[in-house]
């Protein structure tokens, strides 16, 4: 039965070469653009190195200072002296590590400019990622309350510094300051908010200790929790210490928000109104949307399609019901035909987003991207081509089943 | 075996009413070899498309087998034709994109059926219209009277009790008709198949046992 199908299905699709060509460009541009973003999400969001603890790691990212009606509002990474008096103390978190946003710098080789982004962590954020390294040591505790002058690098730093030759032993200079090199990590896309940057140093080599009293500006910290179940214990101890936060300027912004969030969370949290409480669904709603919007319309080309391809198919739909085929029969034939369509131009818009992704990844456009297609992006990009499939087959081959025999087998349409 | 009550079929629009057919009576016993005749427009197709369930009548009872089968739904229906009936168009009707033996085995596709099984009663049909030397072939590959043959065993192919021609040489020339014309006086006086053909040559006629006169949507003998 199957195969008396695909027969006709392959036998159509050939005959009509230029429909066949539109859908299967439908299908796979669509996919394209599907599977490019959802690669992008999960570069973003999924638990790629050095973040392989994301399950059980939260942040805080941003604080926001309200006063009491919400008129007037300031919305600020968090400062070092709120995170250490605040979120180093929740008592239920395993580890806290404070370190500040990457900042862009530059240093001189061979009298040329090189623009790098320096970072200032503690220790903790060593061992709260999961940097890979290619040589030498993270910057530890030790490092950071002595204000060792320690540096890691990455990868793509050696390369253009030390022409990707070992850079243990040597030195960087930036801002005035001369910093010992002892590690090279892999490279950590810019779109990871907490790994990203070309060159890590040591908290305490800021020149002055002002950063210490910030309430806000410059700084992150990252959460690590003993376990999943944690977490939500952390949100609270954290939620409870905010009740006791000693505001800069209480007159003006009496309020302030914030919380401990996902990464994932913490862009909801930026949504209209997500300040208190991150919009969490609200955000997943908008991807979703975003989704199904970018779906409907080549369904809608590819109903369109069908449902040509298919009334003038009506003295084959007239032959097999006068031989005994039921509507539901054939509603299933052309279904089995779309599916069949729609995987080719899933397949063949597979390969065209690796050849997208891999351009973007060579054109460095975000640095350090390494967008790659996995099995999950696979299993999602899959789904939505049989959803696809099935949505634009089922009312074509609806009207068509409704066709009665006699007309159909006229060659009519009605 | 087929019984037809007061058979009515009315075609409605809004502002007209075209009567297709009106009392139609009619009784078919098993085994019998009957012609339709009428001249073009006078409801002889309509009414073979009822008697073979492709079309519903606006009124009276189709019985087939004693049983009323006029209100059958959509999926009985469907089975009562690859079960009963087998039909043999004028235009044959073969779809294109399959080879003969394809078009032959639609009937089992909708049985359940192995592959097997489908393809050896397939090609039973294929020998017994005379074309076993071209199960491979397309349509567009055959002439008219071949084409024919193929539709004839595609119609056959599910052993139904009733045949249904509608001007099966209409499309054909004279040598032609007549090989078909044998075919199915052989199927009905070797199987016993209740043969109901629809024409509006008298020559082909006159082979049948019985001949239906119709005219203005009427019986007249």
């Amino acid at each position: 039965m199957i195969r008396n199908y695909l027969l006709v299905a392959v036998k159509v699709l050939w005959r009509r070469k230029f429909f066949t060509f539109i859908s299967l460009f439908g299908i796979s541009f669509t996919l394209l653009v599907l599977t490019v973003a959802t690669s992008f999400l999960d570069h973003t969001f999924g638990p790629h190195a050095p973040e392989l603890k994301q399950d059980r790691m939260l942040g805080v990212y941003t604080v926001r200072l309200t006063s009491d009606d919400g008129s007037f509002q300031m919305t600020d990474k968090p400062g070092y002296k709120f995170l250490n008096e605040y979120v180093r103390t929740i008592p239920s978190a395993e580890k806290v590590s404070i370190f500040s946003d990457f900042t862009s710098t530059a240093t001189y080789r061979k009298g040329e400019e090189v623009k790098l982004y320096i970072r200032r962590t503690d220790g903790e954020y060593w061992e709260i990622l999961d940097f890979e390294f290619l040589e030498g040591r993270p910057i530890t505790r030790e490092d950071e309350q002595k204000a060792n002058f320690v540096a890691v690098i990455n990868e793509a730093t050696r390369e253009k510094l030390f022409n990707g030759e070992s850079a243990m032993g040597k030195s960087i200079t930036m801002e005035g300051q001369n910093f010992n090199i002892i590690g090279v990590v892999k490279n950590a896309p810019i779109i990871r908010m907490t790994p990203f940057s070309d060159v890590w140093v040591p908290l305490s080599t800021f020149k002055t200790s002002g950063y210490k009293e910030t309430f806000t500006g410059g700084f992150m910290a990252a959460i690590l929790a003993k376990s999943e179940q944690d977490l939500d214990l952390i949100r609270s101890d954290f939620k409870a210490n905010l009740t006791k936060v000693q505001l800069p300027d209480p007159k003006k912004f009496p309020r302030i928000l914030t919380g401990a969030d996902t990464y994932f969370e913490s862009f909801a949290r930026n949504l209209e109104g997500g300040a208190d409480d991150p919009r969490t669904g609200t955000l997943i709603s908008i991807l979703v949307l975003l989704a199904v919007m970018f779906i409907i319309l080549p369904t809608i080309n590819l109903v369109n399609i069908n449902i040509s391809r298919i009334m003038e198919r009506a003295s084959e739909i007239g032959v097999r019901k006068a031989f005994g085929a039921s509507s539901l029969t054939l509603v299933g034939q052309f279904i089995v035909e779309n599916i069949l369509l729609t995987i080719i131009g899933g397949l063949l818009g597979f390969i065209l987003s690796s050849l997208v992704l891999s351009y973007i990844n060579n054109t460095g456009w975000i640095p350090y991207a390494q967008f790659g297609l996995n099995y999950r992006i696979f299993i999602y990009a899959f789904l939505m081509m049989i959803i696809f499939g099935i949505i634009s087959g089922v009312y074509p081959a609806w009207r068509m089943s409704r066709l009665h025999p006699v007309e159909a087998l006229k060659g009519g349409m009605k | 075996m087929i019984q037809l009550e007061n058979i009515e079929k009315v075609y409605r629009t809004d502002t007209l009413e075209t009567v297709a057919l009106s009392g139609i009576n009619l009784s078919i016993r098993k085994g019998e070899f009957v012609s339709i005749m009428g001249p073009s427009g006078s409801g002889k197709s309509t009414l073979l498309n009822i008697i073979g369930l492709l079309d519903v009548a606006t009124g009276g009872k189709v019985s087939l087998n004693e049983k009323v089968v006029s209100s059958h739904k959509d999926r009985d229906l469907a089975n009562l034709r690859n079960r009963e009936l087998g039909f043999i168009f004028q235009k044959f009707h073969l779809i294109n994109d399959l080879r003969a033996i394809d078009n032959v085995e639609i009937p089992l596709l909708y049985r359940n059926m192995s592959y097997k099984e489908r393809r050896k009663m397939a090609e039973e049909a294929l020998e017994k219209v005379g074309l076993i030397s071209r199960t491979s072939h397309f349509p567009s590959q055959l002439s008219g009277g071949q084409q024919q043959r193929v539709a004839i065993a595609r119609a056959i192919v599910g052993k139904p009790k009733i045949l249904l021609a509608d001007e099966p040489t209409g499309n054909l020339d004279s040598q032609m008709s007549d090989e078909i014309m044998n075919i199915l006086k052989e199927l009905n006086q070797q199987e016993q198949t209740t043969v109901i053909m629809v024409t509006h040559d008298k020559r082909m006629a006159d082979m049948t046992d019985r001949i239906i006169r119709i005219f203005d949507g009427r019986q007249v003998a």
